[in-house]
Order: structure tokens, then sequence, then C-alpha cells
């Protein structure tokens, strides 16, 4: 096997996988402390995400009041113990920024807001271990947290990625299947309307396989559902 | 599952647990309550809940959420700002309360006037961090509570600087059930009293108890509770007191760590079971306790 070779001659990828297998789901959902109203974690095979809901409460900040809905705010954090290497957090990373941002208006679409008018739905995420795949691990994970909390959802948030590789299309892609250069397209969506929340492809995608990735990232958002209720129901 | 129009289908849909997004009912015939929303004659669930239903009005209950509260609702809130004629009180709901100076026992009587100067003195009477407890009186278009504590078993329960005689704890609000009494008082052997204060917000306030000794000292009972309402003052504790303070506490503590509500009697016998351990090894064995305790229930 090549170091290139992303998926080998015999189908398989660098953590063992198939081409197209999700990594192994472990759910937790609620805590022990009542510090937060909901509180979910998800390890999605080496990646490990936290995510605790405070809310509808009283804004913290006066600017977040909005008069006719909930404000939703999202703080996203990657542990500096998360990854390989050590490293400080920058005080404004634009990545983490950027992946908040899209968390939060991914979450404005599915959470009923309008219910909540002058109230804050805070959603704290923490990636505990780093190993690709943060943003959607960190969707799924808010996704219970919320349930956990009981705030109002149009429907369950789902989210997958898929991606493109020595003429394959894979699913679930991981941090070193990310860093050899694979175009990854991040898919959350909402599986009983099948309406797409969020698609992200931060590299370029030949047009040709992209239908095909799509698709593949849709599986994977559909079997991840299967997962993530089977958790709130047994919760 | 769904629901047909028939009587029948209530007590199956009684436990009938379903997650967001999933159908309630094709059926137009209902109306749509808590926990729904109506999507083209739909009626989907928005929440992790068991589907209740009366009559005609379908609602998903969910399994855990802040409190709502009602009106007549005793709580405990921490007084989180001043403003104009009003305090805002945080009482763990979705938006902080407001208790309106008009809604509150002035120093003085009833019959007094509220005049400019008591707006200024607003301060005076309840500050930042101090404890009420109070009745939730009504609420605003947006969902805000309205409080008042006109009656002489509301008000302030203890101060920002000092903790006057008690502590304050919170549970879950789902563990606490609407009941006629939320002052409870127990006296327990060598004259130990501790009064609890069980806010419908999960809320609630252990001081040390008066034993009812408090309205024979005076001629005018109600002019001295009336002082006392908003003195800041600590009355002396004994060692013994402060004991059983932090074992009702832990007690309370214990009892929503194993997920029971927390009722009078409850309370009670999970105390006796408590008293051949220290308080301080009350939650590290609140299973044994609560076991024990509700054999005795």
């Amino acid at each position: 096997m090549g170091k290139t070779e992303v998926v080998t001659d015999e189908g398989f990828r660098i953590d063992g996988r198939r081409a197209h297998e999700l990594r192994r789901v472990v759910c937790t959902v609620g805590g022990e402390s009542y510090v937060a109203d909901g509180e979910a974690m998800i390890d999605t095979g080496n990646t490990k995400c936290l995510v605790r809901v405070f809310g509808p409460r009283e804004p913290t900040v006066r600017s977040n009041v909005l008069l006719e809905r909930a404000s939703v705010v999202v703080d996203f954090n990657l542990a500096a113990f998360s990854s390989g290497e050590r490293k400080q957090k920058l005080r404004q990373d634009k990545r983490l920024l950027e992946m908040a941002s899209l968390i939060k208006s991914t979450f404005e679409a599915a959470i009923l807001t309008q219910s909540f008018p002058r109230s804050e739905i805070a959603i704290q995420i923490q990636i505990l271990q780093f190993d690709g795949g943060s943003l959607h691990a960190a969707i799924n994970t808010t996704t219970l947290a919320l349930m956990n909390a009981g705030i109002p959802m149009l429907d369950f948030v789902v989210a997958s990625s898929a991606g493109f590789a020595n003429g394959t299309t894979i699913l679930d892609v991981n941090y070193t299947e990310e860093s050899m250069d694979v175009p990854t397209l991040s898919l959350a969506m909402m599986p009983r309307s099948g309406k797409v929340v969020l698609l992200n492809l931060e590299s370029r995608l030949h047009l040709n396989e992209f239908e095909g990735v799509l698709r593949l990232a849709k599986e994977g958002c559909t079997r991840m559902y299967g997962i993530l209720d089977e958790a709130v129901r047994r919760n | 599952m769904e629901i047909e129009s028939t009587e029948t289908a209530t007590t199956a849909a009684a436990l009938h647990r379903v997650t967001p997004g999933e159908t309630v009912t094709t059926d137009a015939s209902f109306m749509r309550g808590h926990g729904t929303y109506a999507e083209a004659d739909v009626l989907v669930a928005t929440v992790v809940g068991y589907v209740e239903r009366i009559n005609k009005l379908i609602s998903v209950r969910p399994v855990r959420q802040r409190y709502g509260g009602d009106i007549g609702d005793v709580v405990v809130g921490r007084i989180s700002e001043v403003g104009q004629k009003r305090w805002r009180v945080d009482i763990g709901a979705r938006q902080d309360a407001q208790l309106l100076l008009a809604a509150v026992n002035l120093p003085g009587g009833e019959l007094r006037r509220r005049s400019e100067s008591d707006e200024l003195q607003m301060r005076h009477l309840l500050s930042e961090g101090d404890l009420i407890s109070a009745e939730i009186q009504a609420f605003y278009g947006d969902g805000a509570a309205s409080l008042h504590t006109r009656s002489l078993k509301y008000g302030k329960v203890c101060t920002h600087l000092y903790l006057r005689s008690g502590s304050f704890i919170t549970v879950p609000s789902s563990l606490i059930k609407r009941s006629k009494a939320h002052f409870l008082h127990f006296s327990f052997a060598n004259a130990i009293f501790v009064d609890v204060i069980v806010g419908m917000n999960g809320f609630i306030f252990v001081s040390k108890g008066t034993g009812g000794s408090n309205d024979t000292k005076t001629d005018n009972p109600q002019q001295q509770q009336q002082d006392v309402l908003y003195s800041n003052e600590n009355e002396p504790i004994s060692d013994d007191e402060r004991i059983a303070i932090a074992r009702v506490s832990n007690c309370i503590l214990a009892l929503a760590k194993e997920n029971e509500l927390i009722t009078e009697p409850m309370i009670l016998q999970a105390y006796e079971a408590s008293t051949q351990m220290e308080a301080y090894d009350i939650l590290e064995n609140s299973q044994q306790i609560v076991d024990v305790a509700k054999m005795n229930l």
C-alpha cells in the first residue's frame, strides 16, 4: 500500500474501514450536573465532541435581545489537547469563528426560535478529541443536546461528510484522509423532510463526481439519523 | 403510531414517546397543543416527550424542559437588576421575571402610599443578589412572568451580603410537585426547627426555623414581621442548627440526584433515613437513603 493511497486496491482505508462505512458512533445523552439544561456527547471514531446547551434563558448580553424570537449563540472550541500537537488557542481563531457561525445558521433554521422572544439559547461546543469531521460531529451532538434540553425543533438535524479519492467516493472522512487533500463535502439535513440545511465543500471537486459524493453524504445522514433517534429514545 | 379520533385510543397514547419531526396524528380534527406544530393537516412533534391528549387537544410533554411557570406558583428568585419602579428577578425561567414596586409590601403597613422617595429607596429594600420568595401574578405577552410579594409570607429570604440563616439549593423544576404548602416547617429533636421554601422553579431555600415562637413575642406580630421583612441582620445560629440545615439541604439534593419528587413527606423520610450518617456523607449514599425513605413512606 502506497503512502498516497487513500483507498487500497483491496478496498480498505487507512483506519481499516471500507469506502462506504461510517466510523463507530457512541452517543451519551444527558449529564450528571444540573449546570446545563441539555448535554450530549458523541464519539465518532476518534473524534469526541461534547455539547452543552443553556436556555432558553435571559440573554447575558443586552445586544443579543431580539424582540421577535430567541437568539442562538454558539461557542465553538477546539481543546488544546485535542490533536497530536498541543497548540495554544488564538483569541480570535477565524476558522473556529466560521465553524460557530455555520452551526448557528444551521440550527436557527431548525429551532422554533419564535416561541421564545427576548431569550437566548446558548450552545457550547467542545471538541475534546480531534480526528477529522469536527463540523458534522458538532452538529450531530448539538442536535442531541438541544433535544435533551427540551428545546422545540422542526426536525432532527443530522450531518455527515463524504469525499472522493482514488476514483471512489468515501464516507465519513477522518483526519488522515482530510490531510491527504481529499475533497470533503459536509452535509447537514433534516432527515424526515429531506431538506438540506448546510452544504460545505472547501476544495475543488469535479462536477461529474459531485452527484455521487452528495448522494453518499445523504446516505450517511440517513444512517446517522437512525443512530441519533435510537439514542434519544433510549435516554 | 397514529392516534385515531376514538376514545379508546387515549390509553394507548398515554405513554407514547415521540421525537422531533415525528408525526403525532394525521387526523385534522385535533387541535395543536404545546410541543407540536401543524404541517399541512399533519401534527408533528417538536420535542422529545410523551403524547398527551385532552379531548381534542394534543400536546407533547417534553421529558425535560426549563421552568415554564404558572400563575399562582410560589417561586424563589434572585434579584438581577434594579430598574425603574421594578426589579428584575432571575427565577430560572426563559426570561427574568419582573417584580413591580407596586406589587410589594413596603415597611410601614398596607395603607401606606408609595411616593417618589420609595422609588429612590428601592435598592435599600431589595438589591442585586438578594434572594426573595414570591408568587407569579401574571404573564406578559412575551412570556415573561410578573411577580408579587403582597403577603407576609413572601419577601426577602437572604441578601447577597449575608446568607440570612440558611442555604440556597437548586434542583430540576420537574421534580417539584405543586402542592398546598410550599413553605414547609420541620421540627426535629432537641427543639431544632428548619424552614424550607420549595419554589416551583426548583429553587429551594433552607433556613433556620422559628418554630412558631415568632407570633407570641409582641402585641403586633404583623408590625414585627414587616420590619424583619427587609432586615439584613443575621440571627445567631447554633452548630446543631447549622448541621440540621446542611442535612436537610443534602437530603433534598440526594432526592434530586435519584430523580425523586421533592415533597414534604419525602424530605422528612430522607432526613430520618440519613440520621445514622454525617451530613456530608449523604450525597455519596443518596441511593441508600432514597430507598430507605421510599420504604418508610
